[in-house]
């Protein structure tokens, strides 16, 4: 609850501060424009969260670059940076270099025109799959690709002991080895054991399982095959009918959902690398916390950003120069121990720096590690496109409304269809 | 007094006088000056308001308008013309249909309780009680609260599991309230906000009015042998009439746009799962600011304008039908009367 407010009251000062960066910005533009004698500029940078380029990183770039000031402003969550982005793309007044997230990066590649095209000598530093989202139909890479979410189990090893279950990281990891049926008979029997859910949310298994899918809602000649695909309603079912009654909330960031994450009131949450942050962050007083370097029905990937270099700024070479540097493999490394996100650069991933990190809040695991492995093991690129997240937005209510007894599985799924079918 | 007196003068002195062919050359360039002055300057002096208006308020009526017909890309400023589409997509969604039934349960739960609540409180301070400012201050100090503050508080203790009010309801072995999940509870949970923050406000606008009431007709009604009750019910509301109307309106219109307290019921904020608590503005806002569908966002601020007018014209009949008829008592009476029958305007 603290946190969820803090939060909140971060995001009203950050939304402040930023204002005043912009129109600082603005003014710095202004002079630079203006033709000034030693050529100074400087550069806009707009992230969201916490994207680990501390000022000591950025620092370190002006120093190399002396005719450079950089100005960071962070917006506290990705959602508030959306809304600011396409209300200001290709109308002017976005920062230099735009953070973009996963979730909507495909709603910004509609527009890949109107961002700038990344220099060539940076194509193939990124996961395949990774760089292949940026690159858009005339083939120009317009993101720099900065961390991605490979995800493993985190548990908590104090509960799974009480339940009778193995507790230390390889024997879990055995434990889970398996499909998903595998994993929520795991979560039977630890229910059967304490009478209480494993898992936190049952929406986090939707977006486990989703994410395994090449096709959910859309293909790419633009059908729309949710309604019809077998496979969604094979994934819905399981999730109502096995996993929300081994869960404890529906749906995730609620404030029951941080208050039960501080009162330790489960057992397990899917876990890419930035949810340790949040994890370690909002629960501090819980101990037993471990991660297991296994992820049910093969990887699965959650979450990561771009940065995009929108075409109409001021200064489009010199922040192309910036976003470079930025997603190079050993900012990308700095930016991991800052802040958690795991490299998406491959040279960052074969680093022995990220082989030998470990997380302490997480019983000393060895989480570069497990997440490398876990990165390898992620084997499909989901395609989503700019509608994804409407549809499964409106998946994910068609499970809360079961979750809540608001309506039952059938007619849950009724709904939906004839939702969607409205889009 | 005096401004308004020569004024009127200005024209008649001078216009007799120049009859003659002759003179109206004479008429100096000043003096047509000054006479365009008097005819045109009482416009100059308004057009601030409506050259303000015709830019922040006419003509973003009128460009939504234009967006309403049209498939609209916010990005790239530009659209196709596709007719009344984007108002059968919004009829024709029962979401829509959710929305308007859950804007009109809110409005009721809030406005109803938050009237009697207001003129109870208001009845209360109209006593002869002590420390008359602190307590008039202390019920408007809800109002001064942030709506967004009051909202995340709120939200807070109406949390389903964690929240202080279920907390105390299970320790005292009720049953804990759906909060989030039935729409009915989240309409009175959201409605707790509306009234913590206005019950105060109207409070000391029924306090102001009741204060207005000539005091001799309560001292007749005491040596008449009428209670507190019978003056309550028969001479202080009576005499409230034009005020509840005008309380009415503006919670009526409030009510109709209802949106920071259901945004921030949760921490989606798009009006729960079953769009238990999603209002019209809620709607309006999900499709223009998360679908960044700006056509159909604009058909339904239309439809919201044109319900709103239809509201407003209701309201109008209704308080006219309810002042024509209204009893010779009260603090509009003496006004509208004339000051022959009772002279106390104060």
């Amino acid at each position: 609850m603290n946190a969820r407010a803090f939060r909140r009251s971060a995001a009203a000062v950050a939304a402040f501060s930023a204002s005043a960066v912009v129109l600082a910005g603005c003014a710095g533009g202004g002079d630079s424009s203006g033709g000034d004698s030693d050529g100074q500029i400087t550069l806009t940078i707009a992230t969201f969260n916490d994207f680990g380029y501390t000022d000591e990183l950025l620092q370190e770039y002006m120093e190399a670059n002396p005719n450079v000031k950089i100005v960071h402003n962070r917006a506290a969550e990705s959602g508030d940076a959306r809304s600011n982005y396409f209300a200001k793309l290709g109308k002017g007044g976005l920062a230099d270099i735009e953070a973009v997230e996963i979730d909507w990066f495909a709603e910004a590649m509609q527009y890949s025109d109107l961002l700038a095209e990344a220099p060539d000598s940076v194509k193939g530093r990124w996961l395949d799959w990774k760089e292949a989202a940026a690159t858009d139909a005339d083939g120009r890479l317009v993101g720099f690709g900065t961390d991605i979410g490979p995800q493993g189990i985190c548990y908590r090893a104090d509960l799974f002991e009480a339940a009778g279950l193995p507790s230390d990281r390889e024997a879990v990891a055995e434990l889970f080895d398996g499909d998903w049926n595998n994993f929520l008979d795991v979560a039977d029997q630890y229910k059967a054991a304490t009478g209480k859910p494993m898992i936190d949310a049952a929406n986090s298994v939707l977006q486990g399982i989703v994410n395994q899918m090449e096709y959910s809602y859309t293909e790419p000649d633009g059908a729309v095959i949710a309604t019809e695909n077998p496979d969604v309603e094979a994934m819905y079912n399981l999730v109502v009918e096995r996993a929300i009654p081994n869960s404890a909330y529906s749906g995730q960031w609620s404030d029951d959902w941080f208050a039960s994450m501080a009162n330790g009131e489960f057992a397990t949450m899917l876990c890419p690398g930035w949810m340790l942050g949040v994890i370690s962050g909002n629960a501090p007083d819980v101990t037993g916390w471990d991660i297991a370097d296994v992820f049910p029905g093969g990887g699965g990937n959650w979450g990561g950003s771009y940065l995009t270099v929108p075409a109409d700024g001021d200064n489009v070479e010199a922040a192309l120069a910036l976003a470079d540097w930025l997603t190079a493999p050993e900012q990308q490394m700095k930016a991991f121990v800052n802040a958690g996100t795991f490299p998406s650069q491959i040279e960052a991933l074969e680093s022995d720096e990220l082989a030998a990190s470990v997380n302490e809040f997480f019983n000393d695991a060895p989480v570069g590690e497990i997440l490398s492995t876990r990165a390898e093991a992620v084997t499909v690129a989901p395609y989503k496109d700019a509608d994804y997240f409407k549809y499964h937005d409106a998946l994910q209510n068609a499970v809360n409304r079961v979750f809540d007894g608001v309506e039952d599985q059938k007619t849950s799924w009724n709904t939906w269809v004839a939702e969607v079918s409205a889009f | 007094m005096t401004a308004t007196d020569t004024r009127p003068q200005a024209p008649s002195t001078s216009a007799p006088a120049p009859r003659p062919e002759k003179r109206v050359r004479v008429l100096s360039f000043s003096q047509r000056l000054s006479r365009w002055d008097l005819k045109v300057s009482p416009y100059l002096y308004i057009s601030p308001f409506f050259i303000l208006f015709a830019i922040v308020g006419a003509f973003p009526i009128v460009y939504t308008a234009v967006i309403s017909f049209q498939e609209w890309d916010l990005v790239r400023n530009s659209g196709e013309f596709i007719g009344f589409d984007q108002y059968i997509w919004i009829l024709s969604n029962p979401q829509f249909w959710t929305a308007l039934r859950n804007t009109f349960s809110i409005f009721l739960l809030s406005t109803v309780p938050q009237l009697i609540l207001a003129i109870f409180i208001a009845a209360m301070l109209d006593r002869n009680i002590r420390a008359k400012t602190f307590w008039r201050m202390g019920v408007l100090l809800p109002y001064v609260m942030a709506p967004v503050a009051v909202a995340l508080i709120f939200s807070n203790m109406f949390g389903d599991n964690h929240g202080l009010v279920n907390n105390v309801l299970t320790d005292l072995g009720l049953p804990a309230i759906p909060w989030h999940k039935d729409p009915f509870w989240s309409h009175v949970a959201i409605a707790t906000m509306v009234n913590f923050r206005w019950v105060g406000y109207n409070a000391l606008i029924l306090l102001a009015a009741m204060q207005a009431v000539p005091r001799d007709y309560y001292e007749a009604a005491t040596v008449d042998g009428a209670g507190a009750f019978r003056q309550f019910w028969s001479i202080t509301l009576p005499s409230l009439r034009a005020t509840l109307i005008f309380v009415i309106i503006t919670s009526t219109i409030g009510g109709l746009q209802i949106f920071d307290e259901p945004r921030m019921y949760d921490n989606v904020g798009k009006g729960g799962s079953a769009q238990q608590w999603l209002t019209i503005t809620l709607f309006l806002y999900n499709i223009g600011w998360r679908e960044w569908n700006f056509g159909r966002a604009a058909a339904l601020a239309w439809i919201l304008f044109l319900i709103i007018l239809v509201i407003g014209l209701i309201n109008l009949m209704v308080t006219r039908r309810l002042v024509a008829d209204e009893g010779g008592r009260g603090v509009a009476a003496p006004r509208r009367r004339g000051l022959g029958k009772k002279g106390s305007g104060r």
